[in-house]
């Protein structure tokens, strides 16, 4: 017997994975928003994500769903355990999604949407950081229901994965605005990918040292018997990755460094998964203890299946309309004065 | 008055943020079939006045859909924020269902929307026609599995409650549940009519303001045939998922009805203030027979009443009852409107009738309230129940949030929407002030009518 449990745990990490580097670097590119060196370059920065952002976000609606869909379980334990991050979340989503129509229908409150842009991309990246670092460290469940207070999530170590992730996804915009760029903007945005790129590295090293003090399972899960030998490539590899970063930026590469950036939020999913397999919810909720009914498993599986290779492929093409440098004058301007 | 304690506010910031999301997808469905229309007209035709229309709306069109998928992201997460015990229990049925809607809808509008908004110098007409219509496809699609989902626990089948959760049996039977087909037809009917009704009332402010009357009175026309065609076919959708809730769920019908005690020749009130604590109506206005006559097709039918529902079953019986009021004034109101346009036309003043023309414009919010007060209805009219019978919301609710956390995000809700809803207004009406600008020069020698107050190849701000 296939085990659905384990399959749908994968099209999750899926939909999470490819939430992360979409959204990610949309997110980054409001997370680096103020910095830019001017308003042309802001128009062009949001033109650059603005046919894709509504897609990338989507994602983040099949991974919640997907959680309610194969392991009702765990969504019911995981959102009330962290209520307040999640609408922290939502909120910051809120205020950075009406920004892509308010702001280029503004002429006076233009500076007031900047503003929620940026607030909104850095708060729902830190939520997403501090989301991660409440699972990994784990949750105090009774039964089939949360059992912990409402600041549970709140610890050093949540706090350093939020800003891990907020360095991440501006890292992720960086490079992203590398590629669709040029001139000031892309000179600027060079910059800033080496400094976040050294805040990703910091945060990376201090969170892949900090997870396996957490419980003696994950130290156990990388150093025990012989996982000592199949997983010590990979730090080697998140190393050659950085590398592989510093030296295309430095050597003025136009796609490589975006590439290197997915690379490693790869990585660092591959790591997480390590250290939470097979928990869905740590340390005691395992992926077959939450996972749904059968019939409902199914159901979803084959819809997966049948649309999701369709959503890829469209996805693909819609990115593909829209290749080539972004501009200050294209998307909502030329939208607005056709 | 009890403590407010989580469950209510629970409730009411449910209540808030799903009836604030509703006001979106109500306009965006219907005015994606409508913005199909205007390109597919100008496809054929090649006028300009249809790109020009086609490419105001789309600016109202993508404002209201940005702000449907941010308040709609909220909703697919507080689910499990406040209602963790309903995602536990309903997950296996509902989960897999909103799981399509993600995958089916929302990818496929995502992924076009944005050819649709900026894909017209990337791609061919054809193309951009196709990625149009795959919009509007998505955003019935997403209301076919929504639906699905809400049907099922106003009556749920296909589906057996094992271990303190639901087990699906057999999912044909759950999707297509017996509430399903009507509730469909109403909300998307809603969708089409609101939309078109908006679009009536727009054109008709162009008209008054003479801002481009020549694009004003094509999509005049237009939006007022719709009217006239889907006003009287919501009455009737509505008054077969009226039968069919009176089949399923008569304690609703009951409390839409004012009415505490199952008899025959049951009178329609059309005014009371029904009294739960003493299970009966103060200064009711009746009409002698009716509620019988419209559930039953017949004066002597016999009309459930709610003293076949022990107290602590009964839905809130005043906002059902008024909130249905409500619709059914406003449903007959559009039908007066679409009436009132063919007659109009009729008599070759349908872009000349400066009344006809205000009372489109008074009719612009008259869907949103309409679709509104029908899901309160619907949704306080299947109280206390969140799974129709099965589950009640008491049970549904997330038992370790505790109440002044929802009580925080419920102000910060009504806050932060509050906030947006004003600069959505701002900028929808700084878009239809502008209008859908002049035709340009080569239209206007075509058509030398047209060319009145037009500067051509400007936007021009209304005067």
């Amino acid at each position: 017997m296939t085990d659905i449990a384990f399959i749908s745990a994968g099209v999750i990490g899926f939909a999470i994975l490819m939430y992360v580097v979409l959204d990610g670097f949309d997110l980054g590119v409001g997370i680096l928003f103020p910095f830019a060196p001017d308003e042309a370059s802001r128009n062009t920065m949001i033109n650059s994500v603005a046919p894709v952002w509504d897609g990338n976000e989507t994602w983040l609606v099949l991974g919640g769903g997907g959680l309610l869909v194969f392991f009702p379980m765990a969504y019911s334990i995981a959102l009330p355990a962290f209520y307040i991050p999640v609408m922290a979340m939502l909120f910051a989503l809120i205020f950075r999604g009406v920004t892509f129509e308010f702001r280029h229908q503004a002429h006076t409150s233009t500076q007031l949407w900047n503003r929620s842009f940026f607030w909104g991309s850095v708060v729902a990246a830190f939520a997403q950081g501090v989301l991660l670092g409440a699972l990994v460290q784990g949750v105090h469940v009774d039964g089939v229901r949360y059992a912990g207070g409402m600041f549970d999530w709140l610890t050093p170590f949540s706090v350093l994965t939020g800003l891990g992730v907020v360095a991440g996804y501006g890292l992720l915009g960086a490079t992203w605005l590398i590629y669709k760029t040029e001139g000031k903007t892309q000179a600027w945005a060079r910059n800033a990918a080496v400094v976040l790129g050294g805040g990703t590295l910091v945060a990376m090293a201090a969170v892949s040292v900090m997870t396996p003090m957490l419980r003696p399972m994950i130290a156990e899960r990388w150093f025990g018997g012989l996982n000592i030998l199949y997983l010590a490539p990979v730090p080697f590899i998140t190393g050659a990755v950085f590398i592989a970063l510093f030296w295309s930026i430095f050597s003025k590469r136009e796609l490589l460094p975006f590439l290197c950036a997915i690379g490693l939020f790869m990585l660092g999913f591959f790591g997480i998964a390590v250290s939470l397999y097979p928990n869905i919810i740590p340390p005691s909720l395992t992926i077959w203890d939450a996972v749904a009914p059968r019939s409902s498993v199914m159901f979803a599986l084959v819809g997966v299946a049948v649309v999701l290779p369709m959503v890829l492929i469209y996805t693909v093409y819609a990115y593909s309309v829209f290749h080539g440098k972004a501009s200050a004058e294209g998307g909502y301007a030329h939208h607005e004065h056709e | 008055m009890p403590p407010m304690d989580a469950e209510i506010l629970a409730r009411l910031q449910f209540a808030f943020t799903v009836a604030f999301h509703i006001l979106f997808p109500t306009l965006t469905i219907g005015l994606a079939a409508i913005l199909v229309f205007f390109e597919a007209k100008h496809l054929r035709s090649g006028e300009e006045v249809w790109l020009r229309l086609y490419k105001f709306w789309v600016k109202i069109f993508a404002l209201s859909f940005g702000m449907g998928v941010v308040s709609g992201i909220v909703l697919s997460y507080q689910f499990g924020t406040n209602w963790s015990e309903w995602s536990r229990i309903t997950g296996p049925v509902l989960g897999p269902l909103i799981g399509f809607e993600v995958l089916t809808a929302f990818f496929l509008e995502a992924g076009f929307l944005g050819i649709m908004l900026f894909g017209w110098d990337k791609v061919g007409p054809r193309l951009h026609f196709l990625a149009t219509c795959l919009v509007a496809i998505g955003t019935v699609i997403s209301a076919f599995w929504i639906l699905a989902a809400n049907s099922w626990m106003q009556t749920p089948q296909g589906a057996s409650f094992i271990d303190g959760h639901f087990v699906v049996d057999d999912w044909l039977a759950v999707i297509f549940n017996p509430s399903f087909p009507w509730r469909f037809l109403h909300m998307t009917n809603a969708s089409f009519l609101t939309a078109a009704t908006v679009v009536a009332g727009v054109s008709a402010y162009h008209l008054l303001a003479r801002n481009n009357p020549e694009i004003a009175k094509r999509s005049f026309s237009v939006a007022m045939w719709a009217v006239l065609v889907l006003a009287p076919l919501q009455i009737l959708i509505g008054d077969f998922h009226g039968l069919n809730t009176l089949k399923h769920q008569p304690a609703k019908i009951a409390a839409m009805e004012g009415n505490w005690v199952t008899r025959s020749h049951a009178p329609f009130h059309l005014f009371a203030i029904p009294d739960q604590n003493a299970q009966t109506n103060h200064l009711s206005i009746e009409i002698p027979y009716a509620a019988s006559l419209i559930l039953t097709h017949d004066p002597a039918g016999v009309v459930p009443g709610l003293d076949e529902v022990p107290l602590e079953d009964q839905p809130p019986v005043g906002i059902v009852f008024w909130a249905f009021r409500v619709m059914i004034v406003l449903g007959f109101l559009f039908f007066a409107l679409g009436l009132w346009g063919a007659w109009a036309r009729w008599r070759g003043r349908l872009a000349e009738d400066r009344h006809l023309a205000r009372f489109a414009v008074a009719m612009i919010p008259a869907g949103f309230v309409a679709t509104v007060s029908g899901w309160i209805v619907t949704e306080v009219g299947r109280q206390p129940w969140t799974v129709y019978g099965v589950l009640r919301t008491a049970d549904s609710v997330s038992p370790t949030v505790t109440a002044s956390s929802v009580a925080t995000t419920l102000v910060l809700f009504l806050i932060v929407y509050g906030g947006l809803f004003g600069a959505y207004l701002y900028y929808l009406l700084k878009i239809i002030r502008q209008g859908p600008g002049a035709l340009t020069v080569r239209e206007t020698e075509k058509r030398p009518e047209a060319i009145r107050g037009a500067r051509p190849g400007l936007i021009v701000p209304s005067e």
